[in-house]
């Protein structure tokens, strides 16, 4: 085997060698594939109301509709196929964890290496705000969030955001403060080089790999948050059904043993969330020097 | 170490204080509840009486200044929807709410600490690596989904147990409560079991950590060559060791729980705090939302003070470091 010599190169035959990892790699692309392309692999667009009919709905798995085709997953209430509000659900739950995800990213790394890097009065500021805020759970503060701005993609987001950047900039804020001290950046900072230079070109960058495996974790994490708050009725409204959403619907069904319309996209859902982790976990042993060979 | 007390309390003071008015502002920044509290036919001379009686022609800053005045004096005001005083509404729905988050959290951590010390003890027995295994799934699942699952298996396709409320419940100095009976137990244990997988997964994880640390140290080394019996070891000197994190997070988890049983009381209709908060926002009852928050937020800083203090008693070198 040849011996990969970029750092990435060298990350990915480490990375290979963990095959639940690997499977899970692929498990993500794939899901990720089918939510980009959900338009193409769906039988059914579930969002033209011309295409759908009442007779078919609730249907259990492999009734084969009005349509012509077979339901491999049944039919919801509104007679949609679903399978195919799966794929669409797929695509609005990553497309709000991703945004979610990099917004906090940004703004949790940039308020954790400002406060690391400047001290003082606005480093205990923004530290003691980001405390405060992470001694609450998130789940409490996506909550009266999502009640203030009410109902939307953006207000969703943004209640995520606000209740997930400070995971970020609590670890963008303790690898900013180690590397801070090091004798390199000291050595930068004497050259003529601008001090915004020496955070984005030598601070930042020594500063991403436990970013990496937090964003992993956090990206799951509000796909997860989303689909609760979608199921509580305080998410996305009911013309944009997250894979939450149609847990949600299917929910009054399930007492009567129609169990599909809940059971399946929660499936699809867990499958999605267990597979970025295991690539999450993977990630971080391979970043942890205590665990290097 | 007085001081050190007196240091934590003031900031658990400011700490309240400033959520106090984070939580009144957020609040307020919801919608209009004239709209729910007035029906649309009112005239406008109903209109502008009703909006003075609950306050709400007043700038913001008085507001919320009445607001802390009558907090201070216990009165937390009146719920515009039921109108019934905000902490007798609360207060009726706090004992379910409580015994459903004692019952998980302990139970949670009884099993998750056994289970975790025995994942450490034999890390590579089959029985661990399952026990593992299942913790990463109590991590993973969203815990509403499992509430589903549960229902559908338990309740539906079996039929053993009920799927929502809180069954028969026996009077207990004048608060209802439904583990004394069979039938309350019966209700209780799919929402504490759906409840408590988060916890007992981290408990899981807390305590092998914690165990496979210390068997290697020393002090397990000594006691070993002072031919102490292994289950003493494990009872006397493990236990006590690992009680410090475990216990940190128990009193954490208490706090975090409470805020989760929102979810969960909403799958199995139980009738506690986290459905009337749901139920609240969705109709804009400003007043229990805000006492809802307040409460949330005084349980958190009183439980965190009261960990700091449980610290500074065990651990000197906090105390040391605090005044220092």
């Amino acid at each position: 085997m040849k011996t990969a010599s970029t750092p990435l190169g060298r990350f990915w035959a480490e990375f290979r060698e963990n095959k639940v990892a690997v499977v899970a790699l692929v498990v993500v692309i794939l899901m990720m594939l089918l939510a980009l392309f959900a338009a193409f692999v769906s039988p059914q667009n579930p969002y033209d109301m011309a295409n759908l009919s009442l007779m078919d709905s609730r249907r259990p798995p492999g009734f084969v509709g009005s349509g012509g085709y077979t339901h491999l997953l049944g039919t919801d209430p509104q007679g949609r196929d679903l399978l195919s509000a799966i794929f669409y659900g797929l695509r609005i739950s990553i497309q709000i964890g991703l945004a979610a995800g990099i917004v906090s990213l940004s703004l949790g790394t940039t308020l954790g290496i400002l406060a690391a890097y400047i001290g003082g009065r606005v480093e205990t500021l923004i530290m003691r705000a980001v405390d405060l805020q992470l001694s609450f759970p998130a789940i409490l503060l996506a909550l009266v969030i999502v009640a203030m701005l009410g109902q939307g993609k953006a207000q969703l987001i943004g209640a995520l955001v606000a209740a997930q950047y400070a995971y970020f900039a609590r670890t963008a804020y303790g690898a900013a403060k180690a590397e801070r001290g090091k004798d390199y950046i000291e050595a930068a900072l004497a050259t003529p080089m601008s001090g915004r230079l020496v955070v984005l070109r030598h601070l930042l960058p020594n500063c991403t790999p436990p970013l990496i495996v937090v964003a992993t974790v956090q990206i799951a994490n509000s796909i997860s948050l989303e689909a609760t708050l979608s199921f509580l009725g305080l998410g996305l409204p009911v013309t944009e059904p997250s894979l939450g959403m149609l847990i949600s619907n299917g929910f009054p069904y399930m007492m009567s043993g129609r169990y599909w319309i809940s059971f399946y996209p929660g499936v699809a859902l867990i499958i999605l969330i267990v597979a970025i982790n295991l690539v999450g976990d993977q990630i971080r042993d391979q970043f942890n020097p205590r665990l290097r060979k | 170490m007085l001081g050190f007390i007196i240091q934590r309390f003031l900031q658990a003071v400011v700490v309240m204080a400033v959520m106090s008015v984070i939580v009144f502002c957020g609040v307020y920044a919801i919608g209009n509840p004239i709209d729910i509290v007035i029906p649309p036919e009112a005239t406008q001379e109903i209109r502008e009486a009703a909006i003075r009686r609950l306050g709400l022609d007043l700038p913001l800053y008085k507001q919320y200044f009445i607001f802390m005045g009558n907090l201070l004096q216990g009165d937390l005001g009146r719920s515009f929807v039921y109108n019934v005083p905000v902490l007798e509404l609360i207060g009726g729905r706090l004992p379910a709410t409580l015994e459903l988050v004692l019952i998980s959290v302990i139970s949670a951590t009884v099993l998750g600490v056994s289970l975790g010390v025995y994942a450490g003890y034999r890390p590579e027995s089959w029985i661990s690596k399952t026990i593992m295994g299942v913790s990463v799934l109590g991590f993973s699942v969203p815990s509403f989904w499992v509430g589903l699952i549960l229902i559908l298996f338990f309740a539906v396709n079996l039929g053993w147990l009920p799927a929502g409320g809180r069954g028969e419940t026996v009077e207990i100095w004048g608060v209802a409560w439904s583990f004394p009976t069979l039938d309350g137990l019966s209700h209780i244990v799919l929402p504490a079991v759906n409840l408590a997988l988060f916890k007992l997964a981290m408990m899981i994880r807390l305590a092998r950590a914690g165990t496979r640390e210390i068997m290697l140290t020393d002090t397990i080394k000594f006691a070993r060559a002072a031919g102490i019996s292994e289950g003493t070891i494990l009872r006397r000197h493990l236990l006590k060791l690992i009680s410090i994190p475990i216990l940190t997070v128990f009193g954490l988890e208490l706090g975090s729980t409470l805020a989760f049983a929102v979810v969960t009381e909403t799958i199995f209709s139980w009738p506690g705090v986290g459905k009337l908060i749901i139920d609240s926002i969705g109709v804009l009852d400003r007043p229990v939302m805000v006492a809802y928050l307040i409460l949330v937020a005084f349980l958190f800083v009183t439980i965190n003070f009261v960990i700091d203090l449980v610290f500074a008693l065990i651990d000197p070198r906090v105390r040391q470091g605090a005044t220092s």
